[in-house]
């Protein structure tokens, strides 16, 4: 999923590009197989990857938090042959949000460090990356996320429910018509998350379903593209669907994709003409004046789904690591006047004055 | 008797006696100016100094700092790790040569991603909004005013020296938050690393400790931790050093201000004592019609107190309109190199100048108060009718208290300094000062004694009038003693001072090329290869290289300087104070101040931190060090790199093979590296430098100096004319006598010159101790180091003489004056 290299795009913008010249990252192609557990390690030839869980949690009292972890781990190309242990060949960067109704906004925090000094790194073969105190593992069967902001913790474990759910071809995701815009992405649907979060100094237990994206490329994202909408849904009966589109600065789709993971096990990649967005009731963010449509109509086949958010105020606010302004928040799934899942929603490309580059 | 009759009458006084007035006036206004003027200054270089301090040091509670080569960046995870640390923020700090530039740039290597964490105001903004820009190995981002001063663009390119050779680095932005008055560049800490050769390295890390944990103990636990010459610090630390690096200099300044309030002070009391004679009867009738003495009393100190007023007023206006001037032209510190890489602004500080213009009103009321106290206790029927308006009381002394100042003077040179301020030795000043001012009458009896009875009747009349009434003698000669004494004291110290200096260097540059990569300065060194290649010159005989330094051997203390260079048996070549004392093993000399600062003894063992491990030295010998105040250790080369493997040279001496060309050698070597980047020096260079630099420090001093002492004799000068001018009944008595007016100028001649001669004598006395006092005590509490004494005779002699026959043509003039039977009728109580 090109999304959040979007968001490194925009940061990275001249590091990156000077360093095209100089560095040779490695080239995303069709027809790799992803080979597991191999793949959940990191790929630090690579330009960026990221590991992105998202999902909804309930406290004991039933009331429902949305959460979110982020690690990306970007190779600058800068310094790739100096001698000094600090050089800022590898980077990573954290983004951790809890979504709580009763706040009406989110608690959000950040980290990033370059890798060394025990301060920050990844690991191969194996998930593995941490950033201070703040870290996310596969440990054994189970992932494990850890994170300590200014005013929110927690601790979680998310237990997979099944294989991996390789989208596009075969883990190989294309963001656009050139097989040059691609990445490889696989993700990590309905797993089973159990833990404790504290908020105001009290630890709670919580229990939720939780949903990882894992994702490397080098490229950057297709010309004329503005921005995405993406969603991951964990649906209840089982199922669960990931879908994308890209944007261009008219707000129509550039491309599209989805992939459907099968209640009895199985996918389904669908086409990018199945694919279709439509924008609902817009809120307009108080602090950066930017109008984000929060619900949403998703067409993917011949099924329709209609998103609400868990509350409108779930704009992130990173410009202090990796630069950005976006959307990202808990929603639920609507079928038929019913609610069917629950997912999260990122958007990103709203603002007037995000710098391209 | 109600204010607004009695105001004309006392203050309006003043205005009548314009001219000395005016003197007093000056006198205050200048000493006030000056106080106020070294106060606003230093104040707004330390405030400018302070706030650099808390910028860099930003949000952080500890810090952590070693020698000046920086200390193992392993430290760094270490210390990250710590339970008890937050966030760690690692910084390599060096002093980098600019090519094409005299000065150099500060340049900090940090880590980008904590500072928002630890030190926001170092983060840095990228010009067009990249944010990684700071990444790219040759980015540097500027404070503003080091754009400023270096002239330099966002965009443009900064061509600096990297060891001995010379890199471009691009202008990529700026620091917004660093505050406008530091000049500083700052990079990633990876490229500083390896540009400047400081791979594996650190000079500090700043760390934010988690919260609820006590800075103190946690300091003590981090300590226990770090190798030897790693402290850990609170941020205040560095600004304290500073403070009390400076602050002795401050003194120093302070002390002329001081001068010059007490040369206003005494000008008051000669203009008031003299005033008050002549309104003897005045002040009788206003007894006489119902003032009471208290009220008479009253009213003369405040005619003192307003010149002290108005003097202060004028003199903080003054001081501050000096210190801007001051800061524009000199700098924060006045030209004497403590604060560099400051832009210091001026700021109105009330309470200073409230507390200055008290000491002028002070001032003038202390020179008022005995003279007021003389006029209020004399009875009004005796003062009606009393004759001689010009006679004067009180003017025997106190010979028996002036002994014993002198003598407490002695003890308080014993008094070891207070908190680093050599307090003692002012106190003996003052005694000295006072207890001679106290002998003057003394003196001028014996002087009056000692002189032959015959000659012309002029000179016998003169000699008789000093005998007689030693009373105008204290009032004439004080103020002459004063001014005489400081300055000649100051004379005696800046001479030998200077020639110390000058000696000095010659003792430490006996080389015939003096070679460096950069300055002593940390971004700037001479590897082997280039080691190598400067031996094998052309011309070169033999080299003597030198590593500098500088080690952190005490929490709270500033950094002391680690010189090592071939070191020959028993210190040779060295400026040594003392006898060196034979060593086994590995020896150390150390500069005066290790002494006062850090109590080492020759003899006795020591230990270093060198290279992280504690090295135990023993002290061979002290030796003179003008150049670093802080302290200062030197070991032998070999043993240096011995103990710690550092190969690695800041400069270089070069003694010439024999018949070989000085030019020519110098420029082989320059050759050796890119254009500017070695700098090669003749030891007459370096010299004329020192000497230009050390001359530019005291010009300061030198020119306040001068300005006291003609103001001194312009108050001198004017108590003179006053006196004479009182004594016209006795010259139209004279002139009655048949002596014409040529023998009663002569008369008048010799006694201003007699008079100012026992004021010179006995000021160029009190001089010398006073400037014994500032050389062995003051120089020595304040800076740590010894000089040889060396008395400037002929400009003594030369001032001495000049300041007696302008105190006899003075008096003449006044004669003259007195004597013209119109002057006589148009001037009546001043001239």
């Amino acid at each position: 999923m090109e999304r959040r290299r979007f968001l490194l795009a925009l940061a990275l913008g001249a590091a990156g590009r000077s360093a095209t010249a100089a560095v040779d990252f490695a080239p995303v192609l069709p027809g790799r197989r992803l080979v597991f557990p191999a793949d959940h390690g990191a790929h630090p030839d690579f330009r960026t990857e990221w590991w992105y869980a998202t999902g909804w949690l309930n406290l004991p009292d039933g009331s429902p938090l949305g959460f979110q972890t982020t690690f990306f781990r970007v190779r600058t190309g800068v310094g790739e042959d100096s001698p000094s242990a600090f050089s800022p060949r590898q980077l990573i960067l954290a983004h951790a949000a809890i979504a709580d109704p009763r706040l009406e906004r989110l608690r959000h925090g950040e980290r990033s460090a370059r890798v060394g000094f025990g301060r920050a790194g990844f690991e191969l073969g194996r998930t593995g990356v941490w950033v201070g105190d703040w870290r996310f593992a596969l440990d054994g069967e189970r992932y494990r996320a850890e994170v300590h902001a200014e005013d929110f913790a927690y601790s979680l474990e998310l237990r997979p429910a099944g294989p991996p759910l390789l989208n596009g071809q075969g883990g190989f995701s294309a963001k656009a018509a050139d097989p040059r815009h691609a990445s490889y992405y696989y993700s990590r649907p309905q797993l089973a998350v159990s833990g404790s979060v504290t908020l105001d100094g009290k630890q709670l237990p919580v229990r939720g379903r939780a949903w990882l994206d894992h994702e490397w490329s080098s490229e950057l994202l297709p010309d004329g593209a503005k921005g995405w909408d993406w969603v991951g849904l964990n649906l209840d009966d089982g199922s669960a669907l990931m879908a994308f589109r890209l944007r261009d600065g008219q707000g129509r789709a550039l491309w599209a994709a989805a992939t459907w993971q099968l209640a009895g096990g199985g996918a389904r990649v669908m086409r990018p003409a199945e694919v279709v967005f439509t924008p609902g009731r817009e809120w307009r963010s108080p602090r950066t004046g930017i109008r984000y449509p929060v619900e949403w109509r998703l067409r993917v086949g011949e099924r329709e789904f209609g998103l609400r958010p868990l509350l409108d105020d779930q704009e992130l606010d990173s410009r202090r690591s990796t630069g950005s302004m976006y959307w990202e928040g808990a929603v639920r799934v609507i079928e038929g006047g019913r609610e069917v899942g629950r997912g999260y929603l990122e958007m990103t490309g709203y603002g007037e004055r995000i710098r391209v580059g | 008797m109600g204010w607004r009759c009695l105001a004309p009458v006392f203050l309006g006084s003043l205005a009548r006696r314009r001219l000395t007035t005016l003197f007093s006036l000056v006198a205050i206004v200048l000493g006030v100016a000056l106080g106020m003027a070294v106060q606003a200054v230093h104040e707004a270089a330390l405030s400018e100094f302070d706030r650099g301090l808390r910028n860099m040091a930003g949000a952080a509670d500890l810090q952590v700092v070693g020698p000046r080569g920086g200390f193992d960046e392993q430290l760094y995870a270490r210390l990250a790790a710590h339970p008890d640390v937050a966030e760690a923020s690692p910084v390599l700090e060096v002093e980098v040569r600019l090519v094409g530039h005299d000065e150099s740039l500060q340049v900090l290597g940090v880590d980008a991603f904590v500072l928002a964490r630890v030190t926001p105001q170092l983060l840095p903004r990228a010009d067009g909004g990249d944010r990684y820009a700071i990444f790219a190995g040759d980015g540097v981002f500027l404070s503003h005013a080091a754009v400023d001063a270096l002239g330099v663009k966002a965009g443009g390119l900064l061509r600096v020296q990297a060891g001995s050779a010379e890199v471009a680095l691009k202008v990529a932005g700026d620091l917004p938050a660093m505050g406008d008055g530091r000049c500083l560049g700052v990079m990633d800490i990876a490229a500083v690393q390896t540009l400047f050769g400081k791979l594996g390295h650190l000079t500090r890390i700043d760390l934010r400790l988690k919260g609820g944990v006590d800075a103190e103990t946690a300091r003590r636990s981090l300590q226990a931790e770090l190798p030897d010459g790693v402290l850990v610090e609170t941020p205040a630390a560095e600004a304290d050093q500073a403070a009390n690096l400076s602050r002795a200099y401050r003194v120093n300044l302070t002390l002329l201000a001081a001068i010059a309030l007490l040369t206003g002070g005494f000008l008051v009391f000669s203009a008031q004592a003299l005033s008050v004679v002549r309104r003897r009867s005045e002040f009788a009738f206003l007894r006489a019609i119902g003032l009471s003495q208290n009220a008479l009393f009253g009213w003369l100190v405040c005619e003192g107190a307003a010149v002290g007023l108005f003097g202060g007023v004028l003199g903080v206006v003054t001081g501050h309109g000096l210190a801007w001037g001051a800061l524009a032209l000199l700098g924060g510190d006045l030209g004497a190199g403590y604060f560099a890489g400051l832009a210091p602004r001026l700021q109105f500080q009330p309470l200073a100048s409230a507390v200055y213009t008290l000491l002028g009103v002070v001032a003038g009321v202390a020179g008022a108060w005995l003279p007021a106290k003389e006029a209020a206790t004399v009875a009004p029927a005796q003062a009606l009718k009393a004759g001689d308006e010009a006679a004067l009381h009180g003017g025997r002394g106190h010979p028996l208290f002036g002994l014993a100042l002198l003598a407490g003077s002695l003890a308080a040179c014993a008094i070891p300094p207070l908190d680093g301020l050599p307090l003692g030795g002012y106190l003996a000043v003052a005694c000295i000062l006072a207890g001679a001012v106290l002998l003057l009458p003394s003196i001028a009896a014996l002087l009056a004694r000692l002189l032959p009875g015959g000659g012309p009747v002029a000179a016998r009349l003169a000699v008789a009038r000093l005998a007689a009434a030693p009373g105008h003698a204290v009032v004439a000669a004080a103020g002459v003693l004063t001014s005489v004494a400081l300055a000649a004291a100051m004379a005696i110290m800046v001479a030998s001072f200077r020639d110390s200096v000058d000696q000095w260097l010659t003792q430490l540059l006996p080389a015939d090329l003096y070679l460096r990569a950069g300055r002593a300065q940390s971004g700037g060194y001479l590897d082997e290869a280039l080691q190598a290649r400067i031996v094998a010159t052309a011309g070169v005989g033999s080299v003597a290289f030198t590593r500098h330094d500088g080690l952190r051997l005490a929490a709270g203390h500033a950094p002391v300087a680690l010189l090592a260079r071939p070191v020959s048996a028993a210190g040779g070549g060295l400026p040594l104070v003392g006898q060196p004392v034979a060593v086994d093993g590995p020896e150390v000399w150390i500069s005066e101040a290790m002494q006062d600062l850090y109590g080492w003894r020759p003899g006795q063992q020591v230990e270093l931190p060198l290279a992280g491990k504690p090295v135990r030295l023993t002290v061979a010998g002290v030796w003179r060090d003008y150049a670093r105040q802080t302290g200062a250790v030197m070991i032998d080369l070999d043993a240096y790199r011995r103990l710690t493997g550092d190969r690695l040279a800041n400069d270089a001496a070069i003694h010439l093979a024999p018949g070989a060309d000085a030019l020519r050698t110098a420029n082989a070597l320059s050759a050796l590296a890119g254009p500017g980047v070695l700098e090669v020096t003749f030891p007459g260079e370096i010299r004329a430098i020192t000497l230009r630099i050390f001359d530019r420090t005291f010009a300061v001093t030198y020119l306040l100096e001068a300005v006291a002492v003609a103001i001194g004799l312009a108050g001198v000068a004017a108590s003179f004319a006053a006196l004479a001018a009182a004594r016209r009944k006795e010259f139209g008595m004279l002139r009655h006598l048949g002596l014409t007016r040529r023998q009663i100028g002569w008369m008048l001649a010799q006694e201003g010159a007699l008079a100012a001669g026992v004021g010179v004598l006995a000021g160029l006395l009190a001089g010398g101790a006073i400037g014994l006092v500032l050389i062995e005590v003051v120089n020595r509490q304040s800076f740590h180091w010894s000089m040889d004494l060396h008395v400037p005779w002929l400009s003594l002699l030369i001032f001495g003489l000049g300041l007696v026959a302008l105190a006899a043509l003075a008096a003449v003039l006044a004669g003259r004056q007195a004597m013209r039977r119109d002057a006589v009728l148009a001037v009546r109580e001043d001239w």
